[in-house]
């Protein structure tokens, strides 16, 4: 298969970016997304260029390290998928691709498709734990947890992170990322009663981080490679007590 | 001192650890913001420490390679983590837990840190639960459990297919947690290159900040390794593409040992290769074999046909037929050996790669048609998911394709009882250290040890060498630190500028992983290793003169940092082959082709090699040192699973 990308590329997060043509030809349809730009960065290394720089770690769809806007859609336009998880055989052949980075103020570029996420980190530091210390938990079966409870909190945690919400969000907003861990946490005996002091704290770090606040687009809820649903963000509402 | 001693706690099993915590000395509250510990590395193992030492109060500083300490490769764990907690009512304990991980590991490990392990196991589960860990659970609310390859019992905790992914959020919050309070550090985006000694100790280490190319200086009154494990030394692996064995490897060349560094895993169910292309192999979990059945066709010529075609009578289920007693949950490394057996013979299925078929089935109709799609979908659905995305074959209605690969490395620094290297002041956590597995992981063991060392050993042994050692003061002036500056400056600029720079670190990592498969892989023998030595060496050579990295090194540099992960990986590829050549015999994953049955099974050799191979670092040649292992509560057996 053969393919046009044209892709982001930016020196630094002081110098102006722009999109660069490259043609890529002879790609296996087995082959991933990902290992497609590793061949076109071995075919730059071969012309003496530096390389395009991505984040990726897993590429198996759970460390949330990559993340590449493809054709206008955060981690290209097949439903609750990571962009290391995308085969070239899902693309028609001899089409242009359009490859950027993630945009947004709280991700600032640091180099061509790579951002700058850390303002999650913080986000989790501000409150996104149950304070327990090492050691002095109790008996795991002594606290029983209905079923259902447990398999809700685990389909909010499975948010790896990845900041694709952010990414598509018109306002560029977390809500979903945060709402995410806020729900899993409220849902378990264990993170109640922290949880209005979580979710308040949590929702500060947010705003103060420079991220935008939710208008109820949910466009979010579309890009999740975890398929993290929209009512995440009602839970985090009524623990704010805006409902 | 004596640096190669084990330094294990004498008299009953069950009560070493008690006795050994009551031994070892601790810091008073006030004076623990004193003492400075950096911990390179923040997967399970190092995320746990640095929340069990930030809260206990010591100065911590933490370094991870990837954007966030969230991403680390324990996040890809899948299966689940073994505990005693005997919730199953099975007749599990943790003497059986230390039995069954001794035996699993074909009688290579050392007893008392194995028992250790298993009496912790309890503590990690209760950890993760109090923090808010959503392990899977019954409907009437208690904890679930499932089995897992090499046992016969069901003590394994999960968290659907993401139990890895879960404990180590669980360990990123507490370390969060700990991050608000000023005495705690951390850095993303940087690589630890090289550990500084001075006095013979480890007090600091040389990084580089992966996105500005800065190279600075950090030190501490001591240094622990929470840095995961060296597949990617075969290219091909199960493990993230940033897994590299650079920190293990500086500290094997400052005089750390390295122990067993053949004892590879292979994990038998992973999605088989389809071109030459490609990245990285992705495991599918074991947990699966609880429920699939695995076969290959017995007529070679069924094994282009489609499964469905093929009749039930023609259908070798191998692993139920040559091991009756574990069937299907064989332990990895005679699993793998099995498959690779079959395919060898001319049974395999699936696209051919150098004209062999390498795939067997893993089907799941039996247990489809018994509890329906649902209760499969619920218990396997995120893997079925994943299956499908990567081969676009949907594993409800057609079996799964597997072939083993490279997995988990047992082997890793070599460390005491206190989990300290040879290297005084310098520790070693997790997959990092060449801990409890022996020749041979379980299945479920591994999140099980990193959390172990991390939340419940380590924080207690580090304390005790802090109260016990007069150090004196480091700073970035001290010449030991300006000398370990530029030893890495050298070798950016030598990557950077090689004589006649012509191939990518890609072209050399691939040609490494292919002859470490080949000698070093499955099965390993003489004549084999020795000419993978040869030609690793001819490899390092060719690597020097010819390494090509463009762009520029004060710059986010990926080929820089591959260039010198890839160069580390070939020194110790080679070290792997000369440990393989060394122990003339098979056990566990170590399978050497002239010391097998003829049925394939292990023969092990315990009158001359019932040791650990840690192999010290010199200029010339390494010098092996052996730590004999003296069963004393148990008597190695052949390990028989038929
Ligand atoms: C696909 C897969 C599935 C698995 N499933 C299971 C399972 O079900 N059950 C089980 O028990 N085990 C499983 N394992 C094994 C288990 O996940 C690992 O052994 C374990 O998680 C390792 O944890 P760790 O903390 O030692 O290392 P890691 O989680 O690998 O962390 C290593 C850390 O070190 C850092 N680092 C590495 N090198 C450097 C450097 N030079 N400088 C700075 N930082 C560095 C990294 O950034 C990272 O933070 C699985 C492994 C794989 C690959
Ligand atoms: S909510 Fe979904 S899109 Fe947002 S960070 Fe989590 S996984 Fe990514
Ligand atoms: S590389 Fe880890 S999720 Fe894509």
């Amino acid at each position: 298969m053969n393919f046009t990308l044209h892709i982001w590329r930016q020196k630094n997060s002081n110098i102006q970016g722009e999109f660069v043509t490259y043609q890529i030809d002879n790609i296996d349809e087995n082959t991933s997304f990902l290992e497609m730009l590793d061949q076109l960065n071995e075919q730059l290394i071969a012309q003496d260029q530096d390389c395009i720089v991505f984040d990726y770690d897993c590429r198996e769809g759970i460390c949330g390290a990559c993340s590449l806007v493809i054709n206008g859609y955060p981690h290209g336009d097949k439903k609750a998928t990571t962009t290391c998880q995308l085969y070239m055989r899902d693309y028609k052949n001899q089409t242009e691709l359009w490859i950027e980075p993630w945009r947004a103020k709280a991700f600032p570029v640091i180099k061509d498709l790579t951002v700058d996420r850390s303002s999650f980190d913080s986000i989790i530091q501000s409150g996104g734990y149950v304070s327990v210390h090492t050691g002095s938990a109790p008996e795991a079966n002594a606290l029983l947890i209905d079923k259902h409870s447990a398999d809700e909190a685990f389909n909010s945690a499975t948010c790896i992170g990845c900041g694709a919400c952010v990414a598509v969000c018109p306002n560029a907003s977390a809500t979903l990322f945060v709402a995410a861990k806020i729900t899993h946490l409220s849902l378990l005996p264990q993170g109640k009663i922290e949880e209005q002091d979580r979710a308040q704290k949590m929702f500060n770090q947010m705003e103060s981080e420079g991220f935008g606040s939710c208008s109820n687009h949910r466009y979010c809820e579309r890009v999740c490679p975890k398929g993290i649903s929209v009512s995440n963000i009602t839970k985090m509402n009524q623990v704010l007590g805006w409902t | 001192m004596n640096i190669f001693c084990a330094n294990e706690p004498t008299g009953p099993l069950e009560s070493r650890w008690e006795k050994h915590l009551f031994s070892l000395s601790l810091i008073s509250p006030q004076n623990r913001k004193k003492h400075k510990v950096i911990v390179v590395g923040t997967g399970l193992a190092g995320a746990s420490l640095c929340a069990t030492l930030g809260e206990a109060g010591y100065q911590v500083s933490s370094f991870c390679f990837q954007d966030s300490p969230r991403r680390a490769h324990s996040i890809a764990a899948q299966g689940g983590i073994n505990a005693t907690k005997n919730y199953q009512n099975d007749g599990d304990s943790v003497w059986r837990l230390f039995y069954d991980t001794i035996k699993g590991g074909d009688f290579r490990a050392r007893e008392s840190n194995v028992y250790r392990l298993a009496e912790l196991s309890g503590n990690i589960i209760d950890q993760a639960v109090a923090q808010g860990v959503p392990f899977a659970r019954e409907y009437s609310g208690y904890l679930a459990n499932r089995s897992f390859g090499g046992t016969q019992v069901s003590r394994t905790f999960y968290a659907r297919g993401q139990t890895g992914q879960q404990l180590l959020l669980g360990a990123y919050q507490a370390h969060s947690r700990q991050l608000a309070n000023d005495n705690v550090t951390h850095q993303s985006r940087s690589e630890m290159l090289e550990l500084i000694m001075v006095d013979n100790k480890a007090r600091g280490i040389i990084v580089r900040d992966l996105v500005s190319g800065e190279i600075s200086a950090h030190t501490a009154d001591c240094v622990v390794l929470c840095t995961g494990g060296y597949s990617n030394a075969f290219y091909l692996s199960t493990n993230a593409k940033g897994c590299n064995t650079s920190a293990t490897w500086r500290a094997y060349k400052q005089g750390a040992y390295f122990a067993n560094p053949s004892f590879t895993q292979i994990h038998p169910t992973c999605i088989p290769p389809t071109g030459e292309n490609q990245s990285k192999l992705t495991l599918m979990s074991e947990s699966l074999r609880n429920d699939g059945r695995i076969w290959a066709p017995k007529n070679s010529e069924d094994c282009d046909k489609n499964p469905a075609d093929i009749k039930e009578e023609d259908r070798d289920y191998f692993l139920e037929r040559m091991y009756p007693a574990f069937a299907n949950l064989a332990p990895r490394d005679i699993a793998s050996r099995a498959v690779k057996h079959i395919c060898d013979k001319g049974h395999g299925v699936g696209s051919k790669i150098h004209g062999k078929r390498l795939g067997v089935y893993l089907d799941f109709s039996a247990i489809i048609e018994k509890l329906g799609l649902e209760a499969v979908a619920e218990k396997y659905g995120n893997l079925f998911d994943m299956y499908q995305s990567i081969t676009g074959e949907d594993p409800y209605q057609t079996p799964m394709k597997i072939y083993p690969a490279p997995h988990y490395t047992m082997g890793g620094l070599w460390v005491d009882y206190d989990l300290m290297t040879t290297v005084e002041g310098l520790f070693a956590g997790g997959e990092a250290n060449f801990s409890d597995h022996g020749a041979n992981r379980l299945g479920a063991s591994a999140l099980m040890q990193g959390l172990a060392d991390g939340y419940f050993v380590l924080p207690k042994t580090v304390a005790n060498y802090l109260a016990k050692s007069s150090l004196t003061d480091v700073d970035d002036t001290h010449p030991q630190v300006v000398q370990s500056l530029q030893l890495v400056k050298d070798r950016i600029h030598q990557l950077m500028h090689a004589p006649s720079p012509k191939y990518s670190p890609e072209y050399y990592h691939q040609k490494l992983g292919k002859i470490l498969w080949e000698a070093c892989g499955m099965s390993r023998e003489a004549e084999q290793l020795k000419q993978a030595i040869g030609e690793i060496a001819e490899l390092e050579a060719h690597f020097w003169q010819n390494i090509k990295v463009t762009g520029v090194d004060k710059d986010l540099n990926q080929t820089l940092e591959r260039a010198g992960r890839v160069a580390d990986f070939i020194e110790l590829g080679k070290l792997m082959c000369q440990d393989a050549l060394m122990r003339e015999e098979s056990c566990g994953a170590h399978a050497r082709v002239e010391y097998l049955s003829e049925s394939g099974e292990a023969k092990r050799d315990d009158h001359d090699f019932s040791f650990v191979g840690a192999w010290e670092f010199k200029p010339e040649q390494p010098m092996l040192h052996k730590e004999q292992l003296n069963y004393e509560f148990i008597e190695p057996t052949v390990r028989n699973y038929k």
